[in-house]
């Protein structure tokens, strides 16, 4: 019943409902395929990567800040309610008002700046939390073997600890980029380009090809991204693929 | 400060609210009765559940915007258009939480129950219900938050909402009323992550409550 099973069978009815019943007078279609030819070079393949661009570069931004916040919070435990407190008004907050409230009540321009911003501060409570489960998920049993083997902390954090949390960093880093990319179609009314900028314009110029292009490709790039993450968390963690299952 | 109050006086804007607040309370209510009878359809069978998740995961990944711009060729403009969007946008979350919270209930637990002489359906609803309700509410949570940012959208199919302020701050380029939609999405928003906080804490049985914290001292 996911919402991605339908809508490409809605789609397509709604392309054959109009393609019909307007008959054989109407030449163009619901979707007109030779915009998309003509304009594909230019407009479609560029919004595709200002997309890509958006997401990655937050997801980037948001890994460096998260991180080390989630190793001190693992070692320092009095800081992670206070964090998790703050990421999490952030995460509350609907994306439509963060845009509004950073444009109007911080000052930002218009651009992608303040999107990458918005992107950056929903992506900070699943990776620092992931980061700390990660961290606790590690058995004391084996930090013990590590330190008796000699090595010193920082050395069991890098060698050791991070290196069995990776897996759970990833699929925090999964649900993250799936909700940025969900976020930063709608970043587009604010100026900050990408796939969301084919909908929106749709929208005002009444001009469907333009909303269902922009509307299917964030979908896929959507999949696809979440394909690539489940396919990291899988090489990562190759001895959990039997047992874990679905989650 | 006084254009701001101005348009939270205005009467269309009681309007918003309570459209708003209908897509909430529908896509979520609508979310929650396809999405538990499916996941307790499928629960039994691993083959059966990992598929629902995975149709889940994918539902989830679709962008809000995506899926509320595809409905409008087929339903067309209106608030109907947007609810079916938002219904669509409300069940993954819990469709995941039901079944992943339906499995994960202990085999051993199950085998009692069973030795105990009780009915499948006694065992359904008299244990692993209860036992699955605090992640099904987590879910319920996730969903009903989410409808709420994303009927913010609603607006650009015709559906209305709080979403109608923000726009048309941004066209008028009107701080005020921008940030007065902007804001009353945000507190609702809000208001629903503590409401259904309370109704996760409400409905976790008492044995559960007293097990979970005996597991958090026990580590």
């Amino acid at each position: 019943m996911g919402s991605v099973l339908l809508t490409p069978p809605i789609a397509i009815l709604a392309f054959l409902q109009t393609e019909f019943a307007t008959g054989e007078q109407k030449e163009v279609g619901f979707i007109d395929w030779a915009w998309i030819q003509e304009n594909f070079t230019e407009d479609i393949v560029p919004a595709f990567f200002q997309s890509i661009y958006l997401c990655f570069i937050s997801l980037a931004i948001a890994i460096i800040i998260s991180v080390p916040l989630g190793i001190l919070s693992a070692r320092y435990r009095a800081l992670y309610p206070p964090l998790t407190a703050i990421t999490g008004f952030f995460y509350t907050i609907p994306s439509f008002s963060m845009f509004t409230i950073l444009l109007f009540v911080i000052g930002f321009e218009i651009g992608a700046t303040p999107a990458i911003v918005a992107l950056v501060l929903y992506s900070l409570l699943v990776l620092i939390r992931n980061v700390v489960t990660g961290l606790d998920s590690v058995p004391p049993e084996t930090k013990d073997a590590a330190r008796g083997m000699g090595l010193t902390d920082r050395q069991i954090l890098f060698r050791v600890e991070l290196p069995l949390a990776l897996p759970v960093i990833v699929a925090g880093m999964r649900i993250a980029i799936v909700t940025l990319i969900g976020i930063s179609v709608i970043g587009a009314y604010i100026g900050a380009g990408g796939l969301g900028t084919l909908i929106f314009d749709g929208i005002t110029r009444d001009f469907p090809t333009l909303y269902v292009t922009g509307a299917v490709l964030s979908t896929l790039l959507a999949l696809a991204a979440d394909l690539l993450f489940v396919g990291a968390e899988r090489i990562l963690s190759p001895w959990a693929s039997r047992s874990r299952g679905a989650t | 400060m006084d254009e701001f109050k101005a348009v939270l006086q205005r009467p269309d804007f009681t309007d918003n609210v309570i459209i708003h607040i209908e897509y909430l309370l529908l896509a979520t209510l609508i979310g929650i009765l396809v999405s538990i009878p499916l996941a307790v359809l499928v629960h039994r069978s691993p083959s059966a559940s990992t598929a629902a998740i995975n149709v889940g995961n994918i539902g989830r990944a679709v962008p809000s915007l995506a899926v509320l711009v595809l409905m409008f060729p087929v339903f067309g403009l209106g608030f109907d258009s947007a609810l079916f969007a938002l219904t669509l946008v409300a069940i993954p979350p819990i469709l995941i939480n039901a079944v992943v919270g339906l499995r994960q209930v202990s085999p051993q637990i199950l085998d009692s129950a069973k030795g105990m002489g009780l009915s499948g359906r006694q065992i359904l609803s008299g244990i692993q219900v209860p036992i699955a309700a605090p992640i099904i509410f987590a879910g319920i949570r996730t969903s009903a938050v989410q409808v709420v940012a994303s009927a913010t959208l609603a607006t650009f199919i015709g559906g209305g909402g709080l979403g109608d302020y923000i726009v048309e701050g941004y066209q008028r380029n009107s701080t005020a009323i921008a940030l007065a939609g902007a804001i009353s999405v945000a507190v609702l928003a809000f208001i629903t992550e503590v409401g259904f906080w309370g109704l996760e804490r409400t409905f976790t049985p008492k044995g559960l409550k007293i097990a979970q914290r005996r597991g958090r001292t026990g580590k």
